[in-house]
């Protein structure tokens, strides 16, 4: 398990042990992105291991640094959840369970599969509609969820997300990364709790922002593996 | 014309100057350095050079050759910041996997001095 926080030592500890309650045994990682404040101490004291970066490199540096740690230390299967405790951690087993019976690369713990989730504002929701119908023709078929950071990767997507993953907003791009790829990726439907503590990342005006780097950055990627799409399926196993 | 030469001119040698202080005092790699002296030395023989100016002019069409002049300067500028761009992003990539490199060390040798202790 990955948990990028950043500024969450309101949040950290109680999601650090509301996973240790639902999954026991499997370790989790914090990856802190330079927090001012004491996320660290707090992830430690519940029980996680700490990776602490140097400096404050935003949340795709962040979950990267996880997934390049997972990747060195040989895991199969990584889960990432967020530091806000947004996500709830009972959905997790779910997802792994998927990722383990499917054989996708990546599933997504998705708010709208089955309408069950809330705390979305109006704005993030006319987002997420404007990227289901971006995504819908490159991706091949409809995601639900595509902002969702409530996600499972298994080895084969682990290996290319620790040479390669987008550093800004990085959801909707991997997913497009993964694609171009061939790759597959599942939705599970997930609860979604409101943020309990801190602020999110995108607030109102760095929306227009977000809408313009994420789709330059879908767009980048179409071009940037398009080469890839004309060397044949790939194999499971086969390296990136 | 003349005035506006001149003022060009003189922005040249004071640019010229700048960055050759700057190298000097190592506050700017000699590899950055290169592009900066080279623009500066594009506006100052273009400065000095009239007729070279009035041949660009009529012969691309421009209406002025003030404005010929502001738009070599605009596009060599546009091209060094274009290359700064590229610069800057390679370092930021470099930067992030350094640091990454240096979280997953750090946390490497707190895991083994833990099994150690």
């Amino acid at each position: 398990m990955i948990v990028p926080a950043y500024n969450e030592e309101g949040a950290i500890a109680n999601v650090v042990r509301s996973v240790q309650e639902h999954v026991p045994g499997v370790p989790v990682l914090v990856i802190d992105d330079c927090s001012g404040d004491g996320t660290i101490n707090f992830a430690r004291a519940a029980g996680a291991e700490v990776l602490a970066l140097p400096h404050h490199l935003g949340l795709g540096g962040c979950v990267q640094a996880g997934y390049k740690l997972a990747h060195e230390l040989g895991f199969e299967y990584v889960i990432r959840v967020d530091g806000d405790g947004q996500h709830d951690a009972c959905d997790i087993p779910r997802i792994l369970q998927k990722l383990k019976s499917s054989g996708c690369e990546m599933v997504i713990g998705s708010r709208f599969v089955a309408q069950n989730g809330k705390g979305s504002s109006a704005l993030r929701s006319i987002g997420i509609r404007f990227f289901r119908a971006v995504l819908r023709p490159i991706l091949g078929k409809p995601v639900h969820d595509p902002t969702s950071g409530f996600v499972g990767v298994n080895r084969r997507a682990l290996d290319v997300f620790s040479r390669s993953f987008p550093l800004e907003y990085p959801e909707i791009e991997a997913l497009v990364v993964l694609q171009r790829r061939r790759f597959r990726f599942e939705e599970v439907p997930v609860k979604m709790h409101p943020r309990r503590t801190g602020r999110s990342s995108i607030t109102a005006a760095k929306s227009l922002y977000y809408i313009v780097h994420v789709l330059l950055g879908v767009f980048v990627n179409v071009l940037k593996y398009d080469r890839l799409l004309h060397r044949g399926p790939r194999q499971p196993g086969q390296g990136a | 014309m003349d005035r506006l030469l001149n003022v060009t001119t003189a922005l040249s040698i004071v640019l010229l100057i700048m960055v050759l202080v700057s190298v000097r005092r190592a506050h700017i790699r000699v590899e950055y350095s290169v592009s900066w002296l080279a623009a500066s030395a594009v506006m100052l023989i273009l400065s000095r050079a009239r007729p070279v100016l009035e041949y660009i002019t009529s012969h691309t069409g421009i209406p002025d050759t003030p404005l010929t002049l502001f738009l070599i300067a605009g596009s060599v500028f546009l091209v060094m910041f274009f290359r700064f761009s590229i610069i800057i992003s390679h370092l930021r990539d470099d930067n992030i996997a350094l640091a990454q490199r240096v979280a997953i060390l750090e946390f490497h040798v707190r895991s083994a001095a833990k099994h150690e202790g």
